[in-house]
């Protein structure tokens, strides 16, 4: 039993049971972390290598930590400080330091669809930890497995993802996770924000936050992304959070409970106000818990994958 | 295919199993019953309902562990995991393991690797119902056995359990 994919470059290539294989696994590392011995010696023989061409705090310690209660050797590499910024390219980058024994590669990179390129020019699994605005396909796991936690078998289960959909890889992830898992899904937010092809995705598109609100089970709130903003999409941000952000008084306003979720980092104040992001209806620290056990599970699932060359 | 054990014989030899275990362990008073994920548990549930009964005791400790994360042979294929559930402290217990079918020695390796993650036991001791003598790849022999036979690595024992297969019987498979 393991998955159909070798590497886990995005969710979109995933079979609906290998993600139940992926969250049935989950389940026992997630008891596995609740144990005093918090480690399992299952991949003692595997080094991991996270190459990170992007800031990240909660992947990169999630990952690392992952693989640490797994037995594996680590070894962290982030673009800043390193030889990329005397113009190594990206093949030449991994394949030294797969050169020096690496069996599986983590990796964020700025250009979406990087993790495909390596791919088909390297033998290790390659694991995206998310790719420029395309896919962040462990985050979309762990908020499905999440979500999963509070309401049981998604099919059915309406899900609203609010905010800059545009700029979010977490979106797309998050949309063809949930859509495998049966949900229904609808994006929300400022029209310059929601991209038009995102319709023949099979969402629903809303541009009125509170009709999102009253529509869902859970609101998946993302981040406004503006590094990746290269032309103002709205005018302030004091105006987005008057017309898009979401606050106490619109969630008690709603007659029902919903689960409030956020990739993190959190912009408070903007997407998400802090009595909302600190309530108990937030799930957004059960999030990063989460997190480890996924990341566990898809790193050893893909483990069995290596090919040992005898 | 041969018969090593049909029902009758199947219950006669848990009996048997049960009464060996209470003749060391009197009351069970320090005493846990661990059976191995997947199919020792057939086994360890039996047992554990037996000396339940036969010691009239409202309560012994028995628990379940899965040993996945502890295999050697994760190259050779994935195995997704069981729950383990051992609701209760293993420091300073005698621990009685619990599998169907002893064979290479690399299962219970793995769940002594397992079981040492949850605390220090005083004592462990190993029950299996079969034991395939002479194809041992480790230095693991078991204390408690309910039936010995004599193979070659291409053949194959497989319990069944009416909890799960709908027959008690036991079979040698070339």
């Amino acid at each position: 039993m393991s998955l159909s994919v070798k590497h886990l470059l995005g969710i979109k290539e995933l079979q609906r049971e290998d993600i139940q294989t992926i969250f049935r696994t989950a389940d026992n590392f997630k008891q596995v972390l609740q144990r005093p011995i918090k480690r399992v010696p299952t991949l003692r023989d595997t080094t991991v290598a996270n190459v990170f061409f992007e800031n990240s705090t909660r992947t990169r310690i999630s990952f690392e930590l992952a693989e640490k209660r797994l037995s594996a050797d680590v070894v962290n590499f982030s673009a800043s400080g390193s030889s990329v910024s005397k113009g190594e390219t990206l093949i030449d980058t991994v394949n030294n330091i797969l050169a020096m024994k690496v069996d599986m590669v983590v990796m964020r990179h700025s250009a979406s669809g990087a993790p495909w390129f390596l791919a088909e020019h390297i033998d290790a699994s390659i694991i995206n930890a998310g790719d420029g605005i395309n896919e962040h396909p462990t985050q979309a796991l762990l908020d499905a497995f999440s979500m999963r936690e509070k309401l049981g078998d998604l099919k059915g289960k309406r899900i609203a993802i609010i905010g800059d959909i545009m700029h979010s890889r977490v979106a797309l992830s998050n949309i063809f996770c949930l859509q495998k898992l049966g949900a229904e899904v609808m994006v929300a937010g400022p029209p310059t924000l929601i991209p038009k092809y995102i319709r023949d995705l099979g969402v629903k598109v809303e541009y009125d936050v509170k009709k999102a609100l009253q529509w869902c089970q859970v609101a998946n709130v993302l981040r406004i992304q503006l590094e990746r903003q290269n032309k103002p999409l709205f005018s302030t941000l004091r105006e987005y959070a008057l017309f898009y952000g979401i606050n106490k008084q619109m969630l008690d306003s709603l007659k029902k409970e919903i689960i409030i979720m956020h990739p993190g980092p959190i912009n408070r104040g903007v997407e998400i106000n802090s009595d909302v992001a600190d309530s108990e209806q937030s799930i957004i620290l059960d999030q990063v818990e989460n997190g480890v056990a996924i990341r566990m599970a898809v790193i050893y699932l893909l483990s069995g994958k290596r090919d040992l060359g005898e | 295919m041969k018969t090593l054990l049909d029902h009758n014989q199947l219950n006669i030899t848990l009996q048997r199993l049960a009464h060996q275990l209470i003749e060391n362990h009197l009351n069970f008073s320090n005493t846990a019953i661990i059976g191995i994920q997947p199919r020792g548990v057939f086994l360890s549930d039996r047992i554990a309902a037996l000396v339940q009964k036969i010691t009239q005791k409202k309560q012994i400790e028995y628990g379940k562990l899965d040993i996945t994360f502890y295999r050697d042979d994760i190259h050779q294929g994935i195995h997704v995991p069981r729950n383990t559930d051992i609701e209760f402290s293993i420091e300073g217990r005698d621990v009685v393991l619990i599998d169907d079918v002893l064979h290479t020695g690399r299962t219970i390796r793995s769940a002594m690797d397992a079981l040492i993650d949850f605390g220090r036991p005083r004592s462990v001791e190993l029950l299996v119902l079969i034991d395939r003598r002479f194809s041992r790849e480790l230095p693991i022999q078991p204390d408690y056995i309910g039936h010995s036979v004599d193979t070659i690595i291409t053949q194959k024992v497989k319990v069944y359990w009416a909890e799960q297969d709908k027959k008690d019987e036991v079979v040698l498979i070339d």
